[in-house]
């Protein structure tokens, strides 16, 4: 019926390549909400942040709460504990930061509780438990040593404990994440 | 052409009566009439003000009886409140934590995060304080009933006399929307009963009406996202099928 | 599959993996030149389009299951947080929801479609036999599916068909004990479900490649119903069928957007909203649309089958029921012997075409049925008469009509070929335009 002039032809290679141009889109825009359904959900978000208080804990003491799966120690750290911290040299440790710019107020000291080695819980959080050679927490996977401020002072792992973003929303509540 | 035409017509009034007796086949219970909605047609959303009305309702009367255990504080911001009315709200309420380092539950006033804290502790207790019914959780409840919306505005607003030859027991109300006519709910609103801050009446109809919304957002919070999201779907299919016709159109010209 | 002749590619990476594993070849020679009959009307797509929705079900069922948990405490639960919690996990599970009905949708007018055409002919009987298992395949997963949501429907659909398997004499009590995995459906039964949900849609892909693999071995029947008798007939498949193909999956899919994102509920049951509750019944219990003429038919057997002047029961009501529901789709198992008439369209049978156009009104007449409460009337008449008359001419036709029209129907004169046929029409069409 039609005779396929030039003029024909790039009409049909210009509908063509938008065809394809819609099926490329199509089939993007089709699996962008399956992917993103696999992100946190809403009701997970929602548990992002949490409210801890530490009234509660006496000087010397610790306490653990969970915080987006996680464990976070908070420790409500002596003079001495405190002393022992400032008084390192900083330019000895693997992972050089000072003990000023990990805490907020300085008797209280707030750290993600996972070893930066390989992801274990360390232990030093009960009066009873080994604390190391540094006073602070001992990893028992692998043997790192943490001081009191919980820095990584000998042993595989590489970094200091991770501080998690907080805030202290009164003098004894504070506000992770 | 008309030969082509047979077969449809065959099958046509077939499909009349798939949709004629319906009705008749639903039994006794009354049919809920069709209110006019604000979230009503495929442009349709929720009205802001009546959901915030049709909540304070909910909270004042239903929220004594019902549960909503799927809806959290936090979905509050869709019908308009924001972070700091949210967390007031929240306060007000007491939920059940712990364990704590004791081993005690203890209450704490609600978070955003929680949940809608439920009026009684589980189904048998919720039983044992109604008489034996059980108020169904209403987080659910317009798709959980033919006529969504429709259905809980009328059987709110339905309340009648029982007719002469209906015996009902004590704690038994008559309404003939429900399924059996027979209700164990008493007629739950009453004129004035619930103060409004905005100028609407203060209706059993307009309680009914607010509160229905409420209920219909409860159990369709998507609602809006997926009208919104459903033109533009329809739209992009109807242009990739237009240029998929006029493809197709042209490479089969070759043919014919 | 993959040996014999094989031309080279121009790209040298093509090419590369061609000669060592030749699936551009397969595809080339399966999908790119494969000859096509030319006269296909747009009854064709469905088969493309069925596909389609089997993809889209796979695609949407793996990301929903990454949500689920299947426990008879939670999975509620675990479907209102896809619902309300996972980011656009609504839109996910109402595809997936609907996805199931227009699923069906295509596969019910694909297999009209064959009855029409008389596709499931020689030599396509065990291309049509394949067909057969992918539906009752799709049966069992879709009625498996419809129990995860736990929801009453859910609960008392699976409760009533799971029953059904009572009825086998002897073993049936311990066969639905086994199915139960305890002694009602419970959490055993929907943990087996969900696991048997997610093995079966991966079955039916491996049946639809069989199913594909024979088409491509005889090659498409077409609206004539005749032989291709060479390349006047024929088209290859790219770009005719593809560009075709594409076009009507996408008027199905602007079909599908619609429940999809207006209607997503119209389809299912407000009662599957309410947690399973083994305590309550449902005033009214209705499988899913599509099972409904079959649930008609289990429900049109009310009477025991005995033997004459005796009070021995042969078949009793429920057996003979679920044999009779069985047996409707048993029967499309032995489609291909039981019409054996020559010609394959209707279109040149216009006794087979008159029947089977009453079957189809009946079959859906059979779904309205099932859709209604056992002591409903129409126009004053119990629906279970109607039922059971509808259910009559299903059996009788597939029995009696088929073969008796076998034997006595004489039929049209077929068109020589495919390519006169089309020419034919195109002159038709022209000739008013030509008179002008």
């Amino acid at each position: 019926m039609s005779t396929d002039n030039a003029d024909d032809k790039s009409r049909r290679d210009f509908l063509q390549m938008t065809g394809a141009a819609f099926g490329a889109v199509g089939t993007v825009a089709f699996a962008a909400p399956l992917i993103n359904s696999l992100n946190p959900a809403k009701d997970t978000l929602a548990l992002a942040t949490t409210e801890v208080d530490v009234s509660t804990i006496p000087v010397g003491e610790a306490k653990t709460v969970m915080w987006r799966g996680k464990p976070v120690f908070i420790k409500h750290r002596t003079p001495e504990e405190i002393e022992e911290a400032r008084s390192v040299d900083i330019s000895d440790l693997p992972d050089k930061e000072s003990d000023e710019d990990r805490v907020k107020k300085e008797e209280w000291l707030v750290v993600i509780g996972i070893c930066t080695h390989l992801g274990c819980v360390p232990v030093g959080q009960k009066q009873s438990d080994a604390r190391g050679d540094y006073d602070g927490w001992f990893c028992p996977c692998h043997g790192s040593h943490y001081d009191t401020s919980a820095r990584i002072r000998k042993g595989p792992a590489p970094k200091n404990l991770k501080v998690p973003p907080y805030e202290f929303v009164s003098d004894t509540v504070i506000k992770i994440g | 052409m008309i030969k082509r035409l047979i077969p449809v017509l065959a099958v046509l009034p077939l499909l009349l009566i798939m949709v004629v007796p319906q009705a008749e086949a639903a039994g006794d219970q009354k049919t809920a009439p069709h209110q006019h909605w604000h979230f009503s047609g495929p442009f349709g959303t929720y009205d802001r003000d009546a959901l915030q009305r049709g909540y304070l309702v909910y909270r004042q009367v239903c929220s004594a009886c019902h549960s909503m255990k799927r809806v959290a504080f936090r979905n509050l911001s869709d019908m308009g409140y924001n972070e700091a009315q949210i967390k007031a709200i929240a306060s007000e309420y007491n939920v059940a934590d712990g364990p704590d380092e004791e081993g005690e539950m203890f209450d704490r006033p609600a978070r955003p995060s929680d949940y809608f804290p439920s009026p009684f502790p589980n189904k048998n207790a919720a039983k044992a304080a109604n008489g034996g019914a059980y108020p169904p959780d209403l987080s659910l409840i317009t798709k959980a009933r033919h006529h969504g919306a429709d259905y809980i505005y009328a059987l709110l607003t339905g309340y009648e006399e029982p007719p002469e030859d209906k015996k009902l027991l004590a704690g038994q109300y008559y309404n003939p929307y429900m399924a059996g006519h027979v209700i164990a709910m008493a007629p739950p609103l009453s004129d004035g009963m619930v103060a409004y801050s905005d100028e609407s009446p203060m209706t059993t109809e307009q309680y009914a009406k607010d509160v229905s919304e409420f209920l219909a957002w409860a159990a369709e919070p998507e609602m809006e996202r997926r009208k919104q999201l459903g033109i533009q779907v329809l739209l992009f299919l109807a242009a990739f099928a237009a240029i998929m016709y006029g493809i197709k159109k042209k490479i089969w010209s070759d043919v014919h | 599959m993959g040996s014999g002749q094989r031309e080279q590619f121009d790209n040298p990476v093509i090419e590369w993996v061609d000669s060592r594993l030749p699936v551009f070849t397969l595809m080339q020679r399966e999908y790119g030149v494969f000859p096509t009959p030319r006269n296909f009307n747009y009854f064709w797509n469905f088969g493309a389009i069925a596909m389609v929705m089997l993809i889209l079900m796979i695609v949407t069922g793996i990301v929903l299951a990454m949500h689920y948990t299947a426990d008879v405490e939670k999975s509620f639960s675990a479907v209102e947080r896809i619902m309300r919690e996972v980011n656009g996990g609504w839109l996910i599970r109402y595809m997936h929801m609907n996805g199931a009905s227009f699923f069906f949708i295509a596969v019910y007018i694909h297999i009209f479609r064959g009855m029409y055409y008389g596709s499931y002919k020689k030599p396509r009987e065990l291309l049509w036999i394949l067909g057969v298992v992918i539906f009752l395949l799709m049966m069992a997963t879709a009625f498996i599916g419809y129990v995860l949501p736990w929801g009453q429907m859910s609960l008392w659909g699976a409760t009533v068909i799971t029953n059904l398997f009572s009825a086998i004499p002897l073993v049936g009590d311990s066969i639905v004990t086994l199915l139960w995995g305890g002694f009602s459906v419970d959490n055993p039964t929907l943990t087996r479900f969900f696991a048997l949900h997610y093995l079966l849609p991966f079955v039916i892909f491996a049946v639809v490649f069989l199913h594909v693999w024979a088409l491509h071995v005889t090659g498409s029947n077409n609206p004539l119903g005749i032989d291709t008798k060479g390349p006047q007939d024929t088209l290859p498949f790219h770009p005719y069928y593809t560009m075709k193909d594409t076009f009507g999956i996408l008027v199905f899919l602007i079909f599908f957007a619609i429940a999809v994102f207006y209607f997503p509920n119209a389809l299912g049951h407000p009662d599957n909203y309410i947690p399973a509750d083994p305590l309550v019944t449902p005033a009214h219990i209705v499988p899913e649309w599509y099972f409904l003429p079959f649930y008609a038919i289990l429900r049109a057997i009310t009477f025991d089958i005995s033997i004459p002047f005796t009070e021995i029961t042969i078949i009793s009501a429920k057996l003979g029921g679920v044999i009779a529901m069985f047996g409707s789709i048993g029967l499309w198992f032995i489609l291909p012997w039981l019409d054996s008439h020559p010609i394959r369209s209707a279109r040149f049978r216009p006794l087979y075409r008159t029947f089977l156009l009453i079957l189809l009104a009946d079959f859906v007449f059979l779904g309205y049925v099932g859709s209604q409460s056992a002591d409903a009337t129409l126009f004053g008449i119990p629906l279970s008469l109607l039922g059971l008359i509808a259910t009559a001419y299903y059996f009788i036709y597939f029995i009696a009509i088929l073969p008796w029209l076998s034997r006595n129907e004489k039929g049209r004169d077929l068109p020589n070929s495919i390519h006169e046929a089309v020419l034919e029409k195109e002159n038709k069409k022209m000739s008013p335009e030509a008179a002008e």
